[in-house]
C-alpha cells in the first residue's frame, strides 16, 4: 500500500509488541505506529483482513477489539497491546463456521468477495450489541462497509438469516 | 498416468512442484492450489501446445484448441478445464464448471476449473464485454461434448457394442446387457495417448438445448466461497512468498508532470536497507515492510522537483473536449432535407469521468527466476498484461507468466498492467519477489478513468409526433451502444474520438451507459415536444421485437400508467429502456426530491432484464442487482474533479460511492428467453438506471438535468 504522505523520516527503532490475535499470542518486532492492518497482513500473514481506503471509510479491514468492531487501518499496532483482537480467520471455531459465515454462504452473499470478511465481523459485532436488529438498525450500522460489487441485498439477507439462526440456536 | 504426460513436454520445465518448494511457509500446498484455483494436484510443463494453435485473432473463442488444451481427465475422477478468462466477482467460474458438467454429464462437484495462468491455460481473450457467456461458455461447453463423444466411442470399440447404445450419464457409460460401466476415470489413461484429443475440438457436436440442461440453469454457488467467508481466499494483494519485499513508487503531483530531479539517496538515508530504482521516469522503492518503503518514498519525494504543464480543470472539460476532437463533428445531415419537420429539437448531454473504485486497489507480487517473470495480479487480461509486461521489461512474452487469483473487482478498470510493470521493474533490482498493492489515493488518480462525454442531439418530429431523423454525436465517450435501436425516418450516429487530458479506458458496457443516458433522456424530451406519454412515444417507435417486450412488461409491473397519473410534490416516476450485446433492458424508478438539500433519492427501481437462455439464474440476478446499484454512483455522485491536472476528491471519504442507505426498493425480473443465444449479464443492466432517474427528476421539478452526476444544485 505506497502511498505518497509526510511521514516521519528519521530512523525509527523496531519495538517487541505481545498481541492477543484470534486467542493466541502473537509477539511480533516492528517500529512503532505501524497500523493494526500492515501488521496482519504483512507480519502475521493474517490476510483476511483487508486493505480498502486506509482511511476509516469503507470497512474493509474491519476486525473485532475486545468484541467491538473497529478498523484495523485506524489502529496503530500499541494501540491493540493487550485487547483481545478476533479477525475472519479465528472466527470460525474448530472447523465450525460461525451462523454469520453460513448464512453468508446460504445466500451467496458476495461476488467478488473482497468486503465479506469486514461484512461478516461488522454483522456479529451488530449481533454482539443488539441481537434482534431491525432492518432500519442493520442497515444504519452497517452503512460505513462498502461492497462496490453491490450485493448489497444478498448481505442484508444473509444479515437476516444469521439473525434468525442465532435465535434459534438461543 | 501422470497428469503431466497429457501435455507435450517440450524445452521449458517449470514445473509447478518447483513452486511449491518455494512457496511461503505460511502457504501450504493445498493453500496454494486454491490460489490457483484447483483443488486437484496436478503438474504441467509450461510452453504450449494451444500457444500455437491459438488464433493470431486474439478473438477469445478459443475455437481452434486440441481438447486436451481444455480438458484434463483425472485418474481419481476429477476432471480440470483450463480457461483463459479470470474471476472477480462475475461468476466465470461457476459458469464455467457449469458449462463443463453439463455437456460432460457429470455433477459440478467433481468439475475444477484452473483460470488465468497464462502458462497452463488457452488464451480466451480479455475478460471484458459481456464475452464469457456468448462466446467462452459455448467454447468449453463443445470441448465437454467433445470428450463426452469421445468416451463414448471409446466403450463402444472396448465392448463391441454399437453407438447408439450406449449414453452418459452420471460421468459414465453403461453396457447396455453386461454390468459394466466405464466412467471418465476409467478412460483418462487412453485420453493421453488417443490422438483425438490431440486435435481440434469439432465445432459441429450436438450440444444440450436449454430445455434439456440438468446443471446449466441452475444457481450452482461459486466454487471457492468457502475460503472467501473464512478469509482463507488469497487475493493478490494477499500473496506472500518468502523474502517478500514490498514497493511504493514516486508519483508526479499533477497529470502531465515530468521529473526533472531528484536525490535518490534520499531514500537510503531514510531507511537503511531500502532498495531504490530509476529507470527513466520510473522511481521506485521496496523495503521489508510497506511501512518502511512509504517513508523511504517520502524521504525521496520530498528532493523531487517537477516541471508541470498547463492542464484543463474538471469545469472546463467539457468545451476542453469538444475543442480537441481528432476529427471535425460531422454536421447533422438531416436539416437541410427535412423542411417538413413540425418541430426540430437539439440538446447537448455531459458525463464526467469516473473511477471504477474496485474494493482491491491493483495489486502484483513479481518474481524474477532463471526462466523469466512470473507476475501474480488482479487484472481482466492475463495474456494482453503478459504481452504488455514482456514491452516493458524487454522480455519475450514466453518468459512472462501471468497467474491471476480471483481478484477484488474489476468492472473494466482492470485491463492493463501497470502494478504488475512495476513490481517487475523493483524485483528486478531488489532479486527478491516485490509486491505493489496500490493505496486508495493511485487508484483514484493513476488508473484510468471512464471517459467523460458530450453527446450532440438532433432530431425532428413530424405531425404525428414520429421521429423523422435523428442526429447524435458522441465526442471522446465511445461507440457502444452507438445507434438508436428506435424505428425512426433516417438516422445518423457518430462517434468522434477527442484528446482526452485524463487516461482513460473501459467500464461497465463502456460508452452505453453514456450513449443512453442522452438517448433516453432526449426520447423523454421528444415525447414532451410531442404532447406524449413518454411509454407511449416509445412503444410508437418500436413496433415489435425484444426492446419492446421488455418495456412493456416493466410498465406493467411498475404500473407505470396507474403511477404517473398520481402526481405527488417532490416524486417522480422515470422509465428507459435499452439494448447492448444482445440483452435487452428496461427500467423504471420512482424518484423523491428534497428541495431544501436538493438531494435525489432513488426509492424505487423496477427493472426488466433479457439475455436469451439463462444459465445461472441467481448469478444473473446478482449480476443484474450490482449493475442497478452501481448504476447509482455514476447517475447520482460519483464524478472525478480536478483542477490543473490535479485530482481534488481522490479518496472515498470525497468520492461517494452507493452504499446501504442508498438501497432502494428493488424489484428484478428475469426474462428466460431460451430461444435465444444466452448473452452475458455484467453490463447491459447499468445502462437504462441514469436515464430512467433524471426522467423522473424531470417529471417531478420541470428541470431537465442533462449532465451525469444528475445533480439539482449544479447548472445543467
Ligand atoms: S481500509 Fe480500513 S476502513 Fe477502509
Ligand atoms: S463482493 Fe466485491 S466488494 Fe463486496
Amino acid at each position: 500500500m505506497s502511498q505518497i504522505s509526510a511521514e516521519v523520516t528519521s530512523f525509527v527503532t523496531p519495538q517487541s509488541y505481545e498481541l492477543l490475535i484470534n486467542g493466541q499470542r502473537r509477539s511480533v518486532r516492528t517500529e512503532p505506529g505501524r497500523s493494526l492492518l500492515e501488521v496482519l497482513r504483512e507480519d502475521l500473514d493474517l490476510t483476511g483482513t483487508k486493505y480498502g481506503c486506509g482511511e476509516g471509510q469503507c470497512g474493509a479491514c474491519t476486525v473485532l477489539v475486545n468484541g467491538q468492531r473497529a478498523h484495523a487501518c485506524k489502529l496503530t499496532v500499541q494501540e491493540v497491546i493487550g485487547q483481545s483482537i478476533l479477525t475472519i480467520e479465528g472466527l470460525a471455531a474448530d472447523g465450525q463456521l460461525h451462523p454469520v459465515q453460513e448464512a453468508f454462504l446460504a445466500e451467496q452473499a458476495f461476488q467478488c468477495g473482497y468486503c465479506t470478511a469486514g461484512m461478516i465481523l461488522s454483522a456479529v459485532a451488530l449481533f454482539h450489541q443488539r441481537p434482534n436488529p431491525t432492518e432500519a438498525e442493520i442497515v444504519q450500522w452497517m452503512n460505513g462497509n462498502v461492497c462496490r460489487c453491490c450485493g448489497y441485498p444478498r448481505i442484508l439477507r444473509a444479515i437476516r438469516r444469521a439473525a434468525e439462526m442465532l435465535r434459534k440456536s438461543s | 498416468m501422470k497428469p503431466d504426460a497429457l501435455i507435450p513436454r517440450t524445452g521449458d520445465s517449470t514445473t509447478s512442484e518447483a513452486w511449491f518448494a518455494n512457496a511461503s511457509p505460511a502457504m501450504d500446498r493445498r493453500e496454494f492450489l486454491h490460489q490457483l484455483g484447483v483443488g486437484v494436484f496436478w503438474m504441467v510443463t509450461g510452453t504450449s501446445v494451444w500457444a500455437q494453435a491459438r488464433r493470431p485473432t486474439a478473438g477469445g473463442a478459443g475455437e481452434r484448441l486440441p481438447l486436451q488444451a481444455r480438458l484434463h481427465l483425472g485418474e481419481d475422477g476429477s476432471i480440470t478445464v483450463f480457461c483463459g478468462k479470470v474471476e472477480c466477482g462475475q461468476g466465470a467460474r461457476a459458469e464455467i464448471v457449469q458449462a463443463a458438467a453439463e455437456e460432460l454429464r457429470v455433477p459440478a462437484e467433481i468439475v475444477h476449473v484452473l483460470l488465468a495462468d497464462t502458462a497452463k491455460v488457452p488464451d480466451d481473450g480479455i475478460t471484458a464485454g459481456s464475452r464469457t457467456t456468448p462466446q467462452t461458455v459455448p467454447a468449453i461447453r463443445r470441448a465437454a461434448a467433445a470428450a463426452r463423444e469421445w468416451l463414448r466411442q471409446t466403450a463402444a470399440k472396448h465392448w463391441g457394442v454399437d453407438l447408439s447404445e450406449l449414453e452418459v450419464r452420471n460421468g459414465a457409460v453403461r453396457h447396455p446387457r453386461e454390468d459394466r460401466r466405464f466412467g471418465y476415470s476409467d478412460a483418462a489413461r487412453l485420453a493421453v495417448e488417443d490422438p483425438v484429443w490431440q486435435q481440434a475440438v469439432p465445432t459441429d457436436l450436438p450440444l444440450a438445448a436449454p430445455v434439456r440442461w440438468q446443471v446449466m440453469g441452475q444457481s450452482l454457488p461459486r466454487p471457492n466461497a468457502r475460503e472467501v467467508v473464512t478469509g482463507q481466499y488469497r487475493y493478490p494483494s494477499d500473496l506472500r512468498r518468502p523474502g517478500l519485499f514490498y514497493g511504493a513508487v514516486l508519483r508526479p503531483p499533477a497529470f502531465g508532470a515530468r521529473l526533472v530531479s531528484v536525490d535518490l539517496e534520499a531514500a537510503a538515508r531514510a531507511v537503511p536497507g531500502v532498495v531504490t530504482v530509476r529507470e527513466d521516469s520510473f522511481v521506485g522503492v521496496a523495503a521489508a515492510t510497506s511501512a518502511e518503503a512509504r517513508r523511504a518514498l517520502a524521504a525521496l519525494a520530498a528532493t523531487a522537483r517537477w516541471g508541470e504543464s498547463s492542464q484543463p480543470s474538471s469545469r472546463t472539460i467539457y468545451d476542453h473536449l469538444r475543442r480537441e476532437v481528432e476529427e471535425p463533428v460531422p454536421p447533422n445531415p438531416f436539416r437541410e432535407e427535412f423542411t417538413s419537420a413540425v418541430r426540430e429539437w437539439r440538446a447537448t448531454y455531459r458525463l464526467a469521468y469516473v473511477q471504477h473504485v474496485p474494493l482491491e486497489t491493483r495489486a502484483a507480487l513479481a518474481e524474477w527466476t532463471d526462466q523469466g517473470l512470473t507476475v501474480w495480479m488482479g487484472t481482466q487480461n492475463p495474456f494482453g498484461c503478459r504481452a504488455e509486461l514482456a514491452r516493458a521489461l524487454g522480455l519475450p512474452p514466453e518468459q512472462v507468466r501471468v497467474i491471476v487469483p480471483d481478484f477484488g473487482g474489476g468492472f473494466g478498470g482492470k485491463h492493463t498492467a501497470e502494478a504488475g510493470i512495476e513490481a517487475a521493474r523493483l524485483a528486478r533490482a531488489a532479486r527478491r519477489p516485490v509486491l505493489m498493492h496500490w493505496s486508495r489515493e493511485e487508484e483514484f488518480v493513476w488508473a484510468y478513468y471512464r471517459p467523460a462525454a458530450v453527446i450532440d442531439v438532433e432530431a425532428g418530429l413530424d405531425a404525428s409526433g414520429h421521429i423523422m431523423y435523428w442526429h447524435f454525436v458522441n465526442m471522446n465517450s465511445g461507440r457502444a451502444a452507438l445507434d438508436t435501436p428506435y424505428a425512426v425516418g433516417r438516422s445518423h450516429c457518430r462517434h468522434v474520438p477527442a484528446r482526452s487530458p485524463l487516461r482513460q479506458g473501459s467500464y461497465r458496457a463502456l460508452a452505453a451507459t453514456a450513449n443512453h443516458f442522452a438517448r433516453e433522456s432526449a426520447m423523454d424530451e421528444l415525447a414532451a415536444l410531442a404532447g406524449l406519454d413518454p411509454l407511449d412515444f416509445r412503444l410508437r417507435h418500436l413496433p415489435t421485437g425484444r426492446l419492446r417486450t421488455v418495456l412493456e412488461e416493466v410498465a406493467r409491473r411498475f404500473r407505470w400508467r396507474e403511477r404517473i397519473r398520481s402526481a405527488h410534490r417532490g416524486v417522480g416516476f422515470g422509465l428507459a429502456c435499452g439494448t447492448e450485446k444482445g440483452s435487452f433492458v428496461a427500467t423504471c424508478v420512482e424518484v423523491a426530491m428534497d428541495e431544501a438539500t436538493a438531494e435525489i433519492r432513488v426509492r424505487e427501481v423496477v427493472q426488466v432484464f433479457e439475455c436469451g437462455a439463462i444459465v445461472n439464474p441467481e448469478n444473473l440476478l446478482a449480476q443484474v442487482e450490482g449493475c442497478i446499484l452501481m448504476g447509482l454512483g455514476p447517475a447520482l455522485w460519483e464524478e472525478i474533479r480536478f483542477t490543473q491536472g490535479r485530482v481534488v476528491n481522490g479518496t472515498l471519504s470525497r468520492y461517494r460511492v452507493p452504499r446501504f442507505s442508498d438501497l432502494p426498493k428493488l424489484e428484478i425480473h428475469l426474462l428466460d428467453r431460451p430461444e435465444f443465444p444466452s448473452a452475458g449479464g455484467g453490463e447491459t443492466p447499468i445502462v437504462a438506471v441514469a436515464p430512467a432517474i433524471a426522467n423522473a427528476v424531470a417529471r417531478a421539478t420541470g428541470r431537465r438535468i442533462r449532465h451525469m452526476p444528475i445533480r439539482l444544485d449544479a447548472a445543467a
